[in-house]
């Protein structure tokens, strides 16, 4: 990217923020997203066994939802 | 913390909203984009996973607790006991029902980790150990979590690196290695106030020994009396790999979740790979929580992957493990929890018993199955192969 490009992506980023969005969720209203089934991890050991059984049995691996790394078994 | 958030769910439709933030500001209530630290809790599983001439069962738990106001500490103990062998193995000649078959054998994996809070930022670290009786890993991780923008914005960041030393059951002089690196980044954004929306990338980078040690390819050999015959595998001994993700829950008028995932992932093997997948969850009388799924799977096959080889050595790298080649798989899922009465255990504030049943079809587009009669099919020409695998989970969860 040259110069020109830069500074306009710089530019355009500090307008955006110069518009001061506010969060538009405020606390009071996130009754619905506090419910347990609003998780997208509610039961960590059962969703990590679904991980396993899938990376074992599927070339594709990452960006499941589950916390990475990897379990190290063949 | 759970059954607070379940009860202000209740109360805040009966209530002024003054109520609920006043008790959300004094609990640090749990929701999605939240910089808190995990529940605490006990987790006892069963699991089991039954198909294609294999079966995987065993228990895990998970003990996580807090200590002091910013740390939380977690432990989890997991085995795999395996027994039968898939039919790629099995026709190849492994004697499966022996006591020395490489396919009866048990994995143990402990997990131990470390969350730490500091104002907008969760700070995790992990060690993992998974042992066999031919195949050690170590895993070390790290992740960042930092809430922004009122908390409606989360921006994840974590790194891992693994190392294996791989064996074989019937050669004790055989040891290779393999180190495995995982960079990540999820953004969890809350859009609504009944929807929240993730994406994530992960690049994952193996160097090292690949290969499963007891698979094969198999080749056309006209010396032998069924026309081929089996030879190992060999993989390339790096393999690079990106992964995007992108889920959104949506909490529907009634009190259920709607929940869609849409994954792309492709490597340097050629194998690229998509999964969509959709979720209801129901709740009936407080007590129960109903949940289905549907799940569709697909992905290319390596460029090194062939079902047949015209000759032994034909080719630098060869694979015919049925993961690596092209196929689909369809996933339905059904599943409940139900949250056993207040009280009824005693020292814990919530406890529920679960149930989750997946059934898996596979349908593998360039895999055959060699089990077949020559004299009924020619080679290369045998019927392609299929499976069913019942996938499930029993486990037991109780909340301090």
């Amino acid at each position: 990217m040259n110069w020109f490009g830069t500074i306009s992506v710089l530019s355009l980023c500090l307008l955006l923020g110069a518009c001061g969005v506010q969060p538009w969720v405020q606390p009071y209203e996130r009754q619905k997203l506090a419910d347990p089934i609003m998780s997208f991890d509610r039961d960590p050991v059962a969703s990590s066994y679904l991980h396993h059984v899938n990376d074992a049995r599927e070339s594709a691996r990452g960006a499941d939802g589950s916390s990475g790394g990897g379990c190290g078994c063949n | 913390m759970a059954v607070i958030s379940r009860w202000l769910t209740r109360v805040s439709e009966t209530r002024s909203w003054r109520v609920t933030l006043g008790t959300l500001l004094l609990c640090g209530i749990t929701y999605p984009a939240a910089a808190v630290l995990p529940d605490e809790r006990i987790d006892i599983l069963y699991h089991s996973y039954e198909g294609g001439g294999v079966k995987i069962d065993g228990p895990a738990i998970l003990v996580r607790k807090n200590v002091g106001n910013s740390v939380s500490l977690s432990g989890k103990y997991y085995v795999d006991t395996v027994s039968g062998a898939s039919l790629d193995v099995r026709a190849a000649g492994v004697d499966v029902d022996s006591g020395a078959s490489p396919y009866r054998e048990e994995r143990t994996e402990y997990n131990l980790g470390l969350d730490y809070l500091r104002d907008r930022t969760l700070i995790s670290v992990g060690y993992a150990n998974s042992q066999e009786n031919d195949y050690d890993a170590e895993t070390f991780s790290l992740n960042v979590s930092q809430t922004f923008f009122g908390d409606l914005t989360t921006v994840s960041m974590g790194v891992s690196y693994g190392r294996d030393v791989v064996g074989r059951n019937d050669r004790p002089d055989f040891e290779e290695e393999l180190e495995r690196r995982r960079y990540s980044l999820t953004l969890t954004q809350i859009l609504t106030t009944s929807l929240v929306t993730e994406f994530s990338y992960e690049a994952a980078l193996d160097q090292g020994y690949i290969n499963n040690p007891y698979r094969f390819i198999r080749y056309r050999d006209l010396g032998s009396e069924r026309g081929y015959s089996f030879q190992t595998e060999v993989y390339p001994n790096t393999r690079n790999s990106d992964a995007f993700g992108l889920r959104a829950l949506y909490h529907l008028p009634w009190r259920g979740a709607l929940r869609a995932e849409y994954r792309y992932f492709e490597d340097n093997w050629d194998i690229t790979a998509e999964n969509v997948e959709l979720r209801y969850t129901h709740s009936l009388r407080d007590a129960w929580l109903l949940e289905f799924k549907v799940r569709h799977y697909e992905q290319t096959g390596a460029r090194f992957y062939q079902d047949l080889f015209d000759f032994r050595d034909a080719q630098n790298f060869m694979a015919r493990d049925k993961e690596m080649g092209p196929f689909d798989s369809l996933t339905y899922g059904l599943g409940a929890t139900y949250e056993l009465p207040r009280g009824l255990i005693p020292g814990f504030e919530r406890s529920t018993v679960n149930f989750y049943w997946d059934r898996i079809d596979f349908n593998y587009h360039d895999f055959r199955d060699v089990t077949v009669s020559p004299q009924d099919y020619a080679l290369g020409e045998e019927p392609l192969y299929g499976s069913a695998a019942n996938v499930i989970r029993f486990y037991f969860s109780f909340w301090f």
